[in-house]
């Protein structure tokens, strides 16, 4: 049986693969491919920050009773990540490499971290917080998918 | 992990000021290590027992090296362990100030032979080390996260306060303070202080940034989980085994030392095989000065193999310099910088833009510092690697060496000097 951790964290590795190709891209910039893969990369990343917002984290929220703590701080970090895939997708219409590769450079650190703290500490707490419920809410995330 | 809040808050991290106050102490250090290089010339590398080179030594190794281990401990310790630190901004102050003062004491003290200035050197250090070492106990023991990364970083402490203690204790033996045998204590110091401290410490940090930074796949859980703990008990083994009955306490010696040579080779090669297989193909800076780094201990690790084999090369005055090269220099500063240039440039648009208006955006980590400043820097770094090596085998290498470490470590000052400053200009 696939856990949510399981499932969460095979999304972002897929996510990652993603933004290598734009990167790599960009930086040859060969504009129309970077464009096509930092919108996969752009959408996945939505989908999946959705799936967390939407369903995840109230689920949790709901269990431990916690509202000011650890999804809080993940929310405020999808907000800083989206502002930054707002500004990759600019600098890939203005077709600027340079822009891009930096910003490419800081969402990585910002998105690998977030991505830890959560395969670590928040995906671990929320299946003990769910117990038998954790099937369910793993059913939800995965209809939502189908459904997008 | 059953903490409600473990490692996931941001208030645990510190003011910036904290970690970059080392930060931008450390290429200082490094810069008068090659002042004295130039100053001292052909006759530094006469053997390692010259005054000017116990002095260069300790440049590197508390001016820049755990100069920059402990800023960025103070930073990350926090966020890694999910633990706070309690009064980051009086330990910073504790540490930093001493820590400065300490290693000019200690330095001038072993260039100069002033026995004063050695047991002076005493007081600054102790109180450095042991501020650093309780505050971080302190967040290590409330934390909840148990993985081989926060493992590592408590054996690495454990080797700091063991190192930092032989080298209190050889300070005052040389200061007249009491009367011990040295060359074991020497040994022992050496040992602790590098392959504890430096090498675990960089093991430790490897597990999570060389995934994180290059998209590899992680270390296999197979070598993460024994790892650690085997180099620290190895040293302990080492340590102790000369108390041991005459032969076995050479087998004893031999065996445990080689444990350590294969520990660090595994770390080493994994490293550069998982560097090989990352999905991130952009080779940036951060990538160049670590496999400069793993590369060097490689070679550190096949030179001790052979001096163990072939005594021509042992009874060298010069291999225990080349080593010192590889190790400190390739290893230890290649790896540290490689962070730098990561950490830096994040940290301050990490805090720029919790500060920034929404409207105006924090400048990216690459306007923060250039590429082009970072890879002039690296390649500096690589001739100052070259020559110092070549300078094993033409005595005369040691200026323009001298010269290349001058001008490398004003690049990495100047780097890290233009982001501080553009940190203050927007954040004003
Ligand atoms: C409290 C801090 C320290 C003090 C007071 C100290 C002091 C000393 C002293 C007095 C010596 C021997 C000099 C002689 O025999 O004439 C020495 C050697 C040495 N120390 Fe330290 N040390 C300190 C920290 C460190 C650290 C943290 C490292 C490494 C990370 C280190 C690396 C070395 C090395 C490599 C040598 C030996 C040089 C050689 O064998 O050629 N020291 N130290
Ligand atoms: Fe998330
Ligand atoms: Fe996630």
């Amino acid at each position: 049986m696939e856990t949510i951790s399981e499932y969460l964290s095979s999304d972002h590795h897929c996510c990652d693969d993603y933004f290598a190709t734009a990167e790599v891209h960009a930086a040859k910039r060969d504009w129309a491919a970077a464009a096509a893969s930092f919108e996969q990369f752009r959408s996945t990343m939505t989908h999946h920050f959705e799936m967390e917002e939407h369903i995840l984290f109230p689920a949790f929220e709901q269990e431990t009773g916690m509202t000011q703590g650890p999804t809080q701080v993940m929310r405020m970090e999808h907000e800083q990540m989206r502002e930054l895939f707002a500004r990759m997708a600019a600098a890939v219409t203005a077709q600027d490499a340079d822009e891009y590769a930096g910003l490419s450079e800081t969402l990585l650190i910002l998105l690998q971290q977030h991505n830890l703290k959560e395969e670590n500490v928040l995906y671990p707490m929320s299946e003990q917080a769910f117990g038998s419920k954790g099937e369910a809410v793993l059913r939800q995330m995965k209809e939502m998918s189908t459904v997008a | 992990m059953n903490a409600p809040d473990s490692g996931l808050s941001l208030e645990q991290a510190p003011p910036i000021s904290v970690p970059f106050r080392f930060f931008l102490s450390a290429p200082l250090f490094l810069l008068l290590a090659a002042l004295l290089l130039l100053v001292s010339g052909p006759q530094v590398l006469l053997s390692r027992w010259t005054p000017a080179l116990l002095a260069l030594t300790h440049l590197i190794t508390l001016g820049f090296l755990s100069m920059i281990m402990i800023g960025a401990l103070m930073q990350q310790l926090p966020v890694v362990a999910g633990a706070p630190m309690r009064r980051q901004l009086l330990v910073a102050w504790m540490v930093h100030i001493p820590l400065l003062a300490g290693t000019l004491m200690l330095v001038s003290g072993l260039l100069y032979s002033q026995t004063a200035l050695l047991r002076l050197a005493i007081f600054p250090l102790g109180l450095a080390f042991s501020s650093f070492l309780v505050a971080a106990a302190g967040s290590l023991s409330a934390s909840q996260v148990h993985h081989a990364t926060t493992r590592a970083m408590r054996f690495a402490g454990t080797s700091l306060a063991l190192a930092a203690g032989l080298g209190i204790t050889l300070a005052g033996t040389l200061g007249g303070y009491f009367n011990l045998p040295l060359n074991e204590l020497v040994g022992l110091h050496v040992g602790w202080g590098l392959l504890g401290w430096v090498g675990l410490l960089v093991m430790g940090v490897a597990y999570q940034v060389v995934p994180m930074f290059q998209l590899t796949p992680a270390y296999p859980a197979r070598l993460t989980r024994w790892l650690g703990g085997s180099v620290f008990l190895l040293l302990c083994g080492w340590s102790l085994a000369p108390q041991l009955p005459l032969p076995l306490a050479t087998w004893g010696t031999s065996l445990t030392a080689a444990g350590l040579a294969i520990g660090f080779a595994l770390f080493a090669g994994t490293t550069l095989y998982l560097h090989k297989k990352r999905r991130r193909k952009l080779v940036d800076v951060t990538l160049r000065f670590w496999r400069t780094g793993m590369l060097s201990l490689l070679a550190a690790i096949a030179l001790w193999t052979t001096a163990h084999l072939t005594s021509a090369i042992a009874d060298d005055p010069r291999y225990p310099i080349a080593l010192g090269i590889l190790f400190m220099f390739g290893f230890a500063i290649s790896v540290v910088i490689g962070m730098l240039y990561k950490i830096v440039p994040f940290l301050v648009w990490l805090h720029l833009q919790s500060r920034l208006p929404r409207d105006k955006p924090a400048p990216n980590m690459k306007q923060i510092i250039p590429d082009h400043g970072s890879r002039r820097h690296w390649w500096m770094h690589m001739a100052t690697l070259l020559l110092l090596l070549g300078s094993m085998a033409w005595p005369q290498l040691v200026y323009p060496a001298g010269l290349s470490l001058g001008l490398a470590s004003c690049m990495l000052w100047l780097n890290l000097l233009a982001a501080t400053r553009l940190y203050r200009q927007l954040a004003r």
